[in-house]
C-alpha cells in the first residue's frame, strides 16, 4: 500500500527560510535510507505559499486566489510517496525522519486510495457491464 | 499503546530491520542459518519486552545488541572456536564503550555489503531454484513462512523444510558469506536477477479471488530490485530489471477485467496505467542503458515494454523498433515465444503477411502447443484479413489463460510480453 507523508508548513518555510546545512544532510541522509530500502516512490519539496495560488469553486463559477495563505500549519511544504506493507512500517519510517524545524513539528500520515478500495462496484467496466444487462433486460421484456 | 498495536508495530520494525540483522549477524558467525536463527532469538526477545517498554528509539540497535548477547551464548553454548568468542565479546565491548550514533554509524559501513552477501548467498547456486525464492523472501524480504506458502500455494510444512533444508546445504557446502568477484560475479548476478524475476512473476500470474499475498510479491520483488539497484548501482541489467519490473507493475490495475479475465495489452484502458510507476521504469531503463547495458536480457526487455508504455495509444506504438527490440532479444535469449512475440511486431509494423508467415512456422513448434496466447496472436496478425475470425481466436486464448496455462507459457521461455 501506498501512504504519502506530508510535512507540515511553518514560519520558516513560509518565509522561503531554506534549510540548513545540517538539516539538509540528515534529510539528504534520511531521503537515501528511504532509497536503498527500496521503499521511496516519490518525494518532493514545496515553495513557500506565496508562489502558489487557489481556486476557489462556487457552482459554475471559478475564482483564482493568489497565495501567500495564512494558516502555516494547514500548508504542506513538503511530501513523500512511499510503498510499504502496513500503516505501522509507514509509521516506523516517519519516526525516523529528522525533525523538520528542530522545534515542535508534525507530519501527516495518509493512505493513499487504490483501486480496490472502491469496490468492484466502482470501476467503470463494471458500471458499464451493468448497463449493458440492464439494456438488454429491457428489450426482452 | 495497546498490545496488538505494538505487535504490529514490531511487524514493521521486523520489515525495515530484519535483512539488515541478519546480514550483519551473518558476517560475524559466517552462517546464514544461525544467523537467522539469532535474528529470530532477538525478535522474540522484543516481542517479550517492548509491549512492556514500549519501542525503543533505535529499535535496530536495540535488536542488534540483543542478538549478539545471543550470539555469544551461543558460541558459549556449542564451546566453538574460542577466538570467535573473544572476537565477538571485543567487539561488542568497544561497542558499548562508544557512543550510541557511532555504533550506528559501525554498523552503517558494513551494512550495504552485508546485504549484498546475503542476496548472493540466498541465491546461491547450489541451492534449487525453489529454495534460492524461499530463502530470498525469508532473510531478505522479511516474509514469514506462513506468508511465503500463502502466496506460492504450498503448505506451510513444504516451506518450512525448503528453508531448513537450504540452510542446511548453505553450511555444508561451506558456501562463504562474501560477494563473489570477477567472472563469478556476472553469473551469480543473474541467479539473483533470476530468482527476483520469479518472484515478481509469480505475483503478476496471481488471478481474482487469490490470497493478497500472491499480487503483494509484486511489491517484494521490486522493493528488493530497488534496494539491488543501490547496492550495485553500477551493474546496468539491475537497472533493466527493476525498470521492467517498473513497467509491468504500472499496468497491473488495467489488465485484469471486473470478473478477473485478463485484458490484453492492446485493449487496455491506458488511463489506469501508473504513471508513476512508468516514469520510475523508464528513468530505471535510461540508467541501464547509460551504463552500456542497452544489450542486456533484462534492458531489452524492459526497452520493449517502454515501447509500449510511452505510446499514448495503441496506435501510437513503434513497432518497428520493438521488432528490432525482439531480434535483438532473439540472438541473446532464443526462445519460440520470442520468435512469437517478434512475429507479432513484424506483422504490426509491415503488415499481417510478414508476420503470418513467421506465426505459421512457429505453430508446429512443440514448446508451443501449449501456449494459451498462439491462438491470440494469430488473431492479432489476422485482423486484417477476417474480424471475425480473429475474435473467435483471441476468445479461444482468453478462455485458456487459467493460471496454469500462463505459468506454463513463462516457464517456456521468458522475453515474451503476454497479456499486458
Amino acid at each position: 500500500m501506498r501512504f504519502m507523508i506530508m510535512v507540515k508548513a511553518d514560519k520558516n518555510t513560509e518565509a522561503g527560510v531554506l534549510p540548513d546545512e545540517k538539516l539538509l544532510t540528515d534529510m539528504g541522509k534520511y531521503n537515501e535510507e528511504l532509497v536503498k530500502a527500496g521503499v521511496m516512490l516519490a518525494g518532493e519539496g514545496l515553495h513557500p505559499s506565496s508562489k502558489g495560488a487557489r481556486v476557489k469553486f462556487s457552482g459554475a463559477k471559478r475564482t483564482v486566489v493568489d497565495g501567500p495563505f495564512t494558516e502555516a500549519k494547514e500548508l504542506i511544504a513538503g511530501f513523500w510517496l512511499i510503498q510499504v506493507k502496513s500503516k505501522e512500517e509507514a509509521i516506523e519510517w516517519v519516526k525516523r525522519v529528522p525533525n523538520p524545524t528542530g522545534e515542535e513539528s508534525e507530519i501527516e500520515i495518509r493512505q493513499v486510495f487504490e483501486a480496490e478500495d472502491f469496490g468492484p462496484a466502482f470501476t467503470p467496466e463494471l458500471k458499464q457491464q451493468e448497463e449493458k444487462i440492464r439494456a438488454q433486460a429491457a428489450r426482452n421484456r | 499503546m495497546t498490545a496488538p498495536d505494538t505487535h504490529r508495530a514490531i511487524d514493521a520494525v521486523w520489515r525495515i530491520e530484519s535483512a539488515r540483522l541478519i546480514a550483519g549477524l551473518a558476517r560475524m558467525v559466517g552462517d546464514v542459518g544461525v544467523a537467522e536463527d539469532l535474528a529470530q532469538d532477538a525478535l522474540v526477545a522484543a516481542l517479550e519486552r517492548w509491549p512492556e517498554t514500549g519501542v525503543p528509539d533505535r529499535p535496530g540497535a536495540w535488536l542488534m545488541a540483543t542478538a549478539k548477547h545471543r550470539a555469544i551464548d551461543h558460541f558459549r553454548r556449542t564451546k566453538r572456536v574460542a577466538e570467535k568468542h573473544l572476537e565477538l565479546g571485543h567487539e561488542l565491548e568497544a561497542r558499548q564503550e562508544t557512543a550510541v550514533p557511532d555504533l550506528d554509524a559501525a554498523i552503517d559501513d558494513h551494512v550495504g555489503d552485508d546485504l549484498l552477501r546475503l542476496m548472493f548467498t540466498a541465491c546461491h547456486p547450489v541451492l534449487s531454484t525453489e529454495a534460492r525464492v524461499a530463502l530470498t523472501l525469508r532473510l531478505l524480504g522479511g516474509l514469514t513462512t506462513e506468508e511465503i506458502a500463502r502466496a506460492f500455494l504450498v503448505p506451510p510444512a513444504t516451506v518450512a523444510q525448503r528453508i531448513v533444508r537450504a540452510k542446511r546445504t548453505l553450511a555444508e557446502a561451506k558456501v562463504p558469506f562474501e560477494v563473489p568477484r570477477g567472472a563469478e560475479l556476472v553469473d551469480r548476478l543473474s541467479s539473483v536477477l533470476e530468482v527476483l524475476y520469479l518472484v515478481f512473476n509469480e505475483g503478476y500470474s496471481a488471478t481474482a479471488g487469490d490470497d493478497w499475498m500472491r499480487p503483494a510479491l509484486c511489491e517484494d520483488a521490486l522493493r528488493l530490485g530497488r534496494i539491488l539497484a543501490g547496492l550495485v548501482p553500477l551493474e546496468p541489467e539491475v537497472h533493466g530489471l527493476v525498470a521492467l519490473m517498473e513497467i509491468q507493475a504500472s499496468r497491473s490495475k488495467a489488465r485484469v477485467g471486473p470478473s478477473g479475465e485478463p485484458i490484453l495489452l492492446l485493449d487496455q484502458n491506458r488511463a489506469r496505467w501508473d504513471h508513476l510507476l512508468i516514469r520510475r521504469g523508464l528513468e530505471a531503463l535510461a540508467k541501464a542503458e547509460a551504463l552500456g547495458g542497452g544489450s542486456g536480457p533484462y534492458a531489452l526487455q524492459a526497452a520493449i515494454a517502454a515501447c509500449h508504455a510511452r505510446a499514448r495509444t495503441p496506435a501510437e506504438t513503434d513497432w518497428g523498433r520493438i521488432a528490432a527490440l525482439y531480434e535483438a532479444l532473439a540472438r541473446i535469449m532464443p526462445s519460440p515465444v520470442v520468435e512469437l512475440n517478434r512475429a507479432v511486431a513484424v506483422s504490426m509494423a509491415l503488415g499481417p503477411a510478414a508476420g503470418l508467415e513467421r506465426v505459421d512456422a512457429l505453430t508446429s513448434e512443440p514448446l508451443l502447443k501449449a501456449y494459451h496466447l498462439l491462438p491470440a496472436v494469430r488473431g492479432a496478425t489476422e485482423v486484417a484479413d477476417s474480424r471475425r475470425e480473429a475474435s473467435v481466436e483471441v476468445r479461444a486464448a482468453g478462455a485458456g489463460a487459467r493460471r496454469g496455462d500462463r505459468r506454463r507459457a513463462r516457464a517456456t521461455g521468458a522475453g515474451a510480453t503476454p497479456p499486458g
